[in-house]
């Protein structure tokens, strides 16, 4: 075992000493030395360089795995007993050189992940009660434990800050390195960088459950996940390789003509099939993870990649969701306790709407909220609680005429001035009264116009948005971004129905969304791409996940993902062609033994620097 | 059932991939394993009643691969 894993561990030293070898065998040759000294010098180099291919084709065999170095092992054998010393050791001597190129090769295409772990923080400065610290482990940091971060160090955990303020560079999540101020209640997240000041942070998440370990582990888990055409390819190498061996058996025994069959295994090695398509989706996959898009996979770049239809969510995705109260109306004259007892309902809820509505209430200096007996979600409609016997409903003009609450005249026409403004209208009802209009005013993304502009010129055919919002703001957001069709007051449910309507009608959908209630759609479309900022549901159920939550990072996913299948079809021509040719060139004559190897570790390369143009691919 | 996940050294070639899949899976008690070929990981989740992580550890060693570090979940 030691000495395999020696052998292994020496493998470029060896292939340096078999080129060596060979060097100094031809050029004893040339300058006209005896032939023996040459043979002898040859037969050498091969001995060598066969070991450790011979080792690691042994070890596959062990677990029934007929593996390309077994290939190999047989040819060079078979060559060194019909006295071809020089095919023998040049075989030897370009597979070992090759597999070390590929290994330089493959390291640039895998330093985007790499570069991303290492960014990983390592230890923590944990504070006790007396105020003193101590460095531990990140994994060793527990829940809930105060941990003091400092001017250059990287925040260790997910948390909340609890004292101090500061300015952090949060690029390792969201790919933007611009700094962010933080101050007192404010999340940081694992990785991010401490620019100037000092927070002392609570944990909430920590080790393997932070967001920065599980984006890790997520550009990992889909550099390895396979396209189809990845799958075909290892179902066809497995069968491959073996099909090789007896193919180049039969013909060995039809013709009698062994260097022929020796050529054939030579010949026959897959590399560049099997390494062609992993490349281009490790570059693809690792250039996404550095700008702030996340692709969960080979097959989702494929899927993604042929999308015609994409279907928007409106809060959150195309406009910004940090709502602001814009106009309210009372129809009672107990305004304060009306608001009062409107955010303690409202505070129990984390939709964009109720946010704006509990900011609203703090910044008139409500305090001192009644105690809720009751809640309930009605998905869609609003929220309804029981507040000191009394029934109090939150939510759309469909949710009161659905309770039996009749409107006034002057109450509909608030309603309409409000929703043709643009805003999102909330009522408030007490038992079956309405008491309260709040208007909610929501702004559009300002990238968001030019990268839809952008996704149509890409060959995004339909743009749609969907959304639970009245019929006037959504006429508003559209024409703001520029999209045609549009479809409002939906439920989730309802979404989820339009969805399976394009996809019957055989177009690609994407849903671009960020809530608790997208994730249906999220799941049901072809291709689920979820807001960085949205709900952990959301993200978790996505195939893409755009960490600024920008739309300009839908442009970068679109761009990447075409170029990356692109790439990725270039590289299976390649090796399937150079196969082609080769197996031609064989019947013509043209190719011997180490021609014909030759020619394979240089198609390998090809496919790697193929593959790495992807690495610095951008969308300008 | 228990996860285990290994940090190997840099994996180079595809076919190592093949070598490891089919080396620990044939293990007793291992229920289904996972390598990640470009972030050289293995992840395999296995019976804890039958086998242990040092075997698993042990399992890939032998096929000439050294092992990092572990971690069990």
């Amino acid at each position: 075992m030691k000495f395999q894993r020696w052998l292994q561990s020496v493998k470029n030293q060896i292939a340096l000493t078999v080129g060596g070898l060979i060097a100094v065998a031809y050029g004893w040759y040339w300058l006209g030395g005896a032939v023996i000294v040459m043979q002898g010098l040859l037969l050498v180099a091969s001995m060598v360089g066969v070991a450790p291919i011979l080792m690691q084709a042994y070890q596959a065999l062990k677990v029934k795995v007929v593996s390309i170095d077994l290939l190999v092992t047989i040819a060079v054998l078979g060559a060194l007993i019909i006295g071809e010393f020089n095919e023998s050791a040049i075989v030897t001597f370009l597979f070992l050189f090759g597999s070390y190129l590929e290994q330089r090769t493959l390291k640039k295409t895998r330093e985007s992940i790499r570069a991303l772990s290492e960014m990983a923080p390592q230890t923590a400065q944990v504070l006790a009660a007396d105020g003193t610290t101590t460095t531990v482990g990140v994994d060793d940091v527990e829940i809930d434990d105060q941990v003091l971060v400092k001017a250059g160090a990287q925040v260790p955990v997910d948390g909340q800050v609890v004292q101090g303020s500061a300015y952090v560079n949060e690029a390792s999540i969201t790919g933007e390195a611009q700094l962010v101020k933080k101050i007192v209640g404010d999340a940081v997240y694992s990785g991010a960088i401490v620019d100037n000041g000092t927070l002392t942070v609570t944990a909430t998440q920590v080790g393997d459950d932070t967001t920065f370990a599980q984006i890790i582990e997520l550009v990992e888990e889909a550099q390895d996940s396979k396209s189809p055409a990845e799958k075909f390819i290892d179902r066809f190498a497995t069968y491959y390789t073996p099909a090789v061996l007896v193919l180049a058996l039969a013909i060995g025994l039809i013709t009698r003509d062994f260097k022929l069959a020796i050529t054939i295994l030579v010949l026959g090695c897959p590399g560049a099939l099997v390494i062609g398509a992993p490349v281009s989706i490790v570059a693809g996959i690792g250039n996404g993870a550095k700008h702030g898009v996340l692709i969960k996979g080979g097959e989702v770049v494929n899927a993604m990649a042929g999308i015609d239809t994409m279907v928007f969510d409106k809060t959150g995705t195309l406009t910004k969701g940090d709502t602001a109260v814009a106009h309210v109306q009372f129809y009672t004259a107990a305004e304060q306790a009306t608001l009062a007892v409107t955010t303690a309902v409202e505070a129990q809820s984390d939709h964009p709407l109720a946010t704006a509505i509990v900011q609203y209430a703090r910044e008139r200096g409500v305090t001192d909220l009644p105690t809720i007996e009751r809640i309930e979600t009605l998905k869609g409609l609003g929220v309804q609680a029981e507040v000191a016997g009394q029934t109090i409903r939150i939510g759309r003009a469909k949710m009161m005429t659905e309770a039996g609450i009749r409107l006034t005249g002057a109450q509909i026409a608030a309603i309409t001035a409000s929703q043709t403004a643009g805003q999102s209208t909330v009522l408030v009802a007490v038992d079956q009264q309405v008491v309260l209009l709040i208007g909610i005013a929501d702004t559009v993304k300002p990238e968001a116009k030019a990268a839809l502009t952008r996704l149509k010129k890409a060959g995004v055919k339909h743009l749609v948005m969907l959304t639970g919002d009245n019929d006037q703001t959504a006429a508003a957001i559209a024409k703001a971004v520029g999209i045609t069709e549009y479809h409002a007051n939906l439920l989730p449910a309802e979404k989820v129905e339009f969805i399976k309507t394009y996809q019957a009608s055989g177009q690609k959908v994407a849903f671009i969304g960020d809530g608790i209630n997208d994730s249906p759609s999220l799941a049901l479309a072809d291709i689920g791409i979820a807001m960085g900022s949205g709900t952990d549901v959301a993200i978790e159920t996505s195939d893409i996940v755009l960490m600024q939550s920008t739309l300009s990072e839908l442009v970068y996913a679109d761009y990447l993902t075409k170029a990356t299948a692109r790439n990725t079809v270039q590289n299976i021509v390649i090796a399937v062609g150079t196969v082609g040719l080769l197996l031609l060139g064989l019947m013509l004559g043209w190719v011997q033994m180490a021609s014909g190897m030759f020619v394979h570790e240089i198609s390998i390369l090809v496919v790697i620097f193929n593959a790495m143009r992807l690495i610095r691919f951008k969308v300008r | 059932m228990a996860k285990l996940v290994m940090q190997l050294d840099e994996l180079s070639c595809p076919s190592c991939m093949q070598k490891i899949q089919a080396g620990v899976s044939q293990q007793d008690g291992v229920e289904s394993v996972k390598v990640l070929f470009n972030a050289s990981k293995v992840k395999a989740e296995y019976d804890e009643a039958v086998t242990n992580p040092d075997e698993l550890t042990q399992a890939v060693t032998d096929l000439g691969y050294s092992v990092q570090s572990i971690k069990v979940k």
